[in-house]
């Protein structure tokens, strides 16, 4: 779109173009002791996939089932964070309410893959005599869409408030979804209460089904185990999409809106659908970790979608590192990992050395947990792990352009 | 006669008991740098705001290049060529120095949700120009070298090039500058000055509020001078400076 | 028509409950600009406090007459928690002021779960009987056919009684003003002589001493106090101050109340109004829909927010 002033805009870039070309040709090349550096985070990086990938077995030679199912749990967590780390951590919008979003997902499994519908309604069990039993594959294509809806519904109302308040609406509406789940049991039974639905089926994949243990080259697979590989790879999907969108035009938005919403507008950023698009994406991994949490664990009830459960997926991005990837999957292996340990050994530890327990597992360890928000929020804000800045690293120019025959500017 | 770049004309603005804008209208032409100033209170950024849709008017007209502009929604403003720097400088503080230029680009661009996960060779070029551009923007202001810096770490001057930095990266029609030589020295007025004189040079055409009288009567082409909130005199720089309703308004002419 | 009065007279109830623990909110609002996440729980603090040392004074003095033992227990239970409000806001607030808006939210939240854990460990997981001090005999009211009891009389003389007080606090006195200044302008009203940081201290003082009162009323009411009781009335409440205006004493006042009525004839028309679809046991959604409906609409409130200028 050609402008009209008087100058046309393709000379500014052609008279800053040939600037650049001269400074440019003035520019020492990086030096190359960057590379012993990024050969050690090779490294790093390729323990840590070695350690990932061998984990699962790892625990259950160690500690069994009940282990690989912890680590199950802590990659569904993980995947809720990065979730909700596109909300909070790269837009900046403050949700207390995300696990709504994990309900949706997980409800949408019940109600799509169970006998819950067909035992309650006679219609729906004469139109499918064999049951509603959608699959998971098939559910967690339409969760995608769903749940990016409800982001969309919850986030709309929230656009035009600050921080505090939109705190506050969203964990109200996370509660509202509770209660509904809770309640909507009468006058029809859809979500049947706190009961919850049970029997779900399971993730059937090209036939084996992962809920029953399976034998591949004489290595015995635990449901926990192969649970644990199918939600990986969702997890890698899910990492993948991220940081694809942090490096985009959508995700300098959402950074440009976090850091200051007024002069974003100012650069021509839609906030309203940058901020709903936020709220969708967000929505979208957390329906999709709904889905898996509804087929692992054969069961749903209100209980797993109280605010509690925001609040520590909330707690897993801002203490990992707010907006910074790998600081949100060590938060959340620190956070799981830490919460068993506790589990493990605040009992046996307190008869020790007090000869009897004085303070549960359970409370203790939501005890340190609220320590730990309030400890790091005042020591170390920005997280264990944040981005790195690098602000001396070397002005590299990586463009397209590396002729000068572009002088002439492009289109507009 | 050259079209108008901006034409804004009977701009009446009220706010409770307080009328901040009466009739207040001026006329820029392509390539010029254009003065506002006034004393303290005159009106001078709510004249802006009323400009770039931060606060709508209760009456008046604009036009734009020849085209009427309706400045309703601050995100159109941005794209229907006109961009701004604030008076207290709002960067992305926690980006870096380039990714703040970077997003000046969001508004001539596209890329989507799905360009940003596919990644299309299309986006990928987007992408690569959008760099490019950017870093051609941070030397011609003068920063170049500062790219990967994160933008609350630089220092004053240096943040303030890269508000402009930001602003010509939208491509705008007209850059409008909301007291650029704030809190700055006289060495850094005089490279601020060389900045908007070779900007101007390269075709650009600026609207600047500033209350450093010598710098303005120096720099701009034509002026306005406003003071609570009605317009007391126009034209050119030595023309407003003799106006005795200026002196009287400033009570003291420049004498830094 | 008999349970419309009712209605009113549980929501008047509630709402004066509401508007006390309102009031700490929107004094903490309107002079620092957070909502204190941990002020429901500072109010179950004092429900608890107070029961410990209405046990105490069972124990210790078994002669003393029942309504002398739950006024002792509440001026007991007043300083306790103005102290660990004050404790709260030099801990967890007071290096965070500067902080992005995030920071203290989070240590709210984090206060909040440690109190809660606390008073887990401290007195039970499970809820405590909270003795029945004052005569809950119901008392037929002009025969309408609704009820009320002494323990409600009291609930609501007793809330006029503290919220006119806190008026004339504010608007009469020294420590007053100084508020009031702060809470215009913290800069200005330090270069008047006031001193920031004691007139805050004092407002999360006050403000948590209304709320072991109010924390009094609800356990007397209900009859029970537990670890849990805080949180959720503490959201509605501040639901309560937002709806009536924040920073705003009268409005929380005026916001309480109206929450409370709005809550409880809800809660008994629902069932009529929705052919039994929803029921009574929705009542907590009303003061969360009260909630997005005034943010979306009217965020200033119903008498306009006054929060303090920090430019």
């Amino acid at each position: 779109m050609k402008n009209t002033s008087a100058v046309p805009t393709s000379s500014l870039k052609a008279i800053v173009a040939s600037a650049s070309v001269v400074t440019r040709s003035g520019a020492t090349a990086s030096s190359s002791t960057g590379s012993a550096s990024s050969n050690k985070k090779r490294l790093a990086i390729a323990g840590f996939v070695a350690i990932a990938l061998l984990a699962p077995f790892i625990a259950q030679t160690f500690g069994g089932n009940y282990w690989v199912r912890i680590l199950d749990f802590a990659l569904l967590y993980i995947m809720l964070a990065l979730g909700l780390n596109i909300v909070v951590g790269f837009a900046g919008l403050l949700d207390l309410g995300y696990i709504a979003f994990y309900a949706v997902g997980a409800y949408l499994m019940a109600l799509l893959s169970s006998p819950q519908l067909t035992t309650q309604f006679v219609e729906l069990a004469q139109l499918f005599p064999s049951g509603i039993h959608l699959g998971f594959w098939w559910v967690l294509l339409i969760a995608g869409p769903v749940a990016a809806l409800f982001g969309v519904i919850l986030g709309a109302p929230t656009l035009k408030l600050r921080g505090d308040y939109l705190a506050i609406v969203t964990l109200g509406f996370g509660e509202i979804i509770r209660i509904f789940l809770n309640n909507l049991d009468r006058p029809v039974n859809i979500t049947n209460g706190p009961k919850g639905i049970n029997a779900i089926d399971p993730v059937v994949f090209f036939g084996i089904d992962l809920s029953k243990p399976q034998e591949l080259l004489g290595v015995a697979l635990s449901p926990g185990l192969m649970y644990y590989y199918l939600i990986m790879v969702l997890v890698i999907g899910v990492v993948f999409v991220s940081l694809r969108l942090q490096h985009s035009r959508i995700g300098r938005a959402w950074v440009a809106i976090r850091e200051d919403e007024t002069a974003a507008k100012a650069m021509g950023i839609n906030t309203r659908n940058v901020k709903l698009l936020a709220f969708a994406m967000g929505a979208t991994f957390g329906g999709i970790s709904g889905v898996v949490f509804g087929a692992f664990q054969a069961f749903v009830s209100p209980e797993s979608f109280v605010l509690w459960e925001s609040i520590y997926v909330l707690a897993i991005v801002v203490l990992g590192g707010m907006g910074h990837i790998p600081g949100v999957i060590l938060g959340g292996i620190l956070l799981v990992g830490f919460q068993e340990f506790l589990r493990e050994l605040a009992e046996p530890v307190q008869k020790m050395l007090f000869g009897q327990v004085y303070i549960d597992a359970e409370v203790l360890r939501q005890l340190l947990f609220g320590l730990a928000l309030v400890v790091i929020m005042l020591y170390r804000p920005s997280g264990i792990w944040p981005a790195p800045k690098r602000e001396d690293r070397p002005v590299v120019r990586t463009g397209a352009r590396s002729d000068t025959s572009r002088l002439e500017g492009g289109a507009s | 006669m050259t079209t108008l770049l901006l034409s804004v004309q009977n701009i009446n603005k009220r706010f409770g008991g307080l009328q901040a804008l009466s009739e207040v209208g001026l006329q820029i032409a392509p390539g010029q740098i254009y003065g506002l100033i006034g004393p303290n209170g005159a009106g001078k950024t709510t004249f802006f705001n009323v400009i770039t849709g931060l606060y709508t008017p209760d009456s008046g007209t604009f036009m734009l290049d020849g085209q009427p502009y309706q400045p309703t929604a601050v995100h159109e403003v941005a794209k229907a060529g006109i961009a701004r720097t604030f008076q207290n400088i709002r960067l992305f503080g926690d980006m870096t120095a380039l990714e703040n230029v970077m997003v000046g680009r969001h508004v001539r661009t596209k890329a989507g949700i799905f360009g940003a996960v596919f990644r299309p060779t299309s986006v990928k070029r987007e992408e690569a120009e959008i760099e490019d551009m950017a870093h051609d923007l941070l030397e011609y202001v003068g920063i170049g070298q500062y790219a990967h810096s994160t933008a609350r770490n630089l220092s004053y001057g240096h943040q303030r090039r890269l508000e402009i930095a930001r602003a010509l990266a939208t491509e705008p029609k007209l850059l409008a500058l909301d007291e650029p030589a704030a809190g700055m020295n006289a060495t850094e007025k005089v490279e601020l000055r060389a900045l908007l004189d070779k900007i101007r040079q390269d075709g650009r055409t600026i609207l600047l509020i500033e209350h450093d009288v010598k710098l303005v009567m120096g720099l701009c082409d034509q002026m306005t001078v406003l003071d609570y909130g009605k317009v007391i005199a126009q034209g050119l720089p030595q023309d407003v400076q003799k106006d005795p309703a200026v002196i009287e308004a400033y009570l003291g002419t420049p004498a830094h | 028509m008999d349970i419309f009065i009712q209605q009113v007279v549980n929501g008047l109830v509630l709402g004066c409950i509401y508007a006390l623990i309102a009031l700490g909110y929107t004094m903490v609002y309107g002079i620092l600009g957070i909502i204190n996440f941990a002020h429901g729980d500072v109010l179950m603090v004092g429900a608890l406090t107070a029961l410990s040392a209405i046990l105490g004074l069972q124990y210790l003095f078994p002669g003393m007459p029942q309504w002398l033992m739950l006024v002792v227990a509440t001026l007991i239970a007043m300083p306790v928690c103005a102290f660990l409000s004050y404790g709260i806001e030099r801990v967890a607030y007071r290096p965070l002021r500067n902080a992005p808006r995030l920071a203290p939210l989070i240590t709210a939240i984090g206060i909040s779960i440690i109190l809660q854990t606390l008073a887990m460990i401290i007195w039970s997981r499970n809820p405590l009987i909270f003795p029945t001090l004052l005569p809950s005999s119901p008392i037929d009211i002009f025969s309408t056919g609704a009820v009320i009891t002494g323990k409600e009389i009291v609930i609501i003389v007793l809330s006029f009684v503290v919220m006119v007080g806190l008026l004339l606090l504010v608007n009469r006195t020294k420590l007053g003003r100084a508020m009031r200044a702060t809470a215009e302008s913290p800069r200005i009203a330090s270069l008047m002589g006031v001193n920031p940081n004691f007139v805050i201290s004092a407002t999360f003082m006050i403000g948590a001493a209304l709320a072991a009162v109010a924390g009094v009323m609800m356990a007397t009411n209900y009859g029970n106090a537990h670890f849990y009781m805080g949180f959720i009335p503490g959201l509605k409440a501040f639901t309560a101050a937002v709806l009536g205006g924040i920073g705003n004493l009268a409005g929380a006042m005026i916001g309480g109340i109206l929450l409370g009525l709005i809550e409880a004839l809800g809660a008994g028309y629902i069932g009529d109004f929705t052919n039994d679809v929803f029921g009574s046991n929705y009542q907590d959604v009303f003061a969360f829909i009260v909630l997005i409906v005034v943010l979306v609409f009217r965020p200033s409130g119903i008498m306009g927010e006054r929060v303090a200028d920090r430019a």
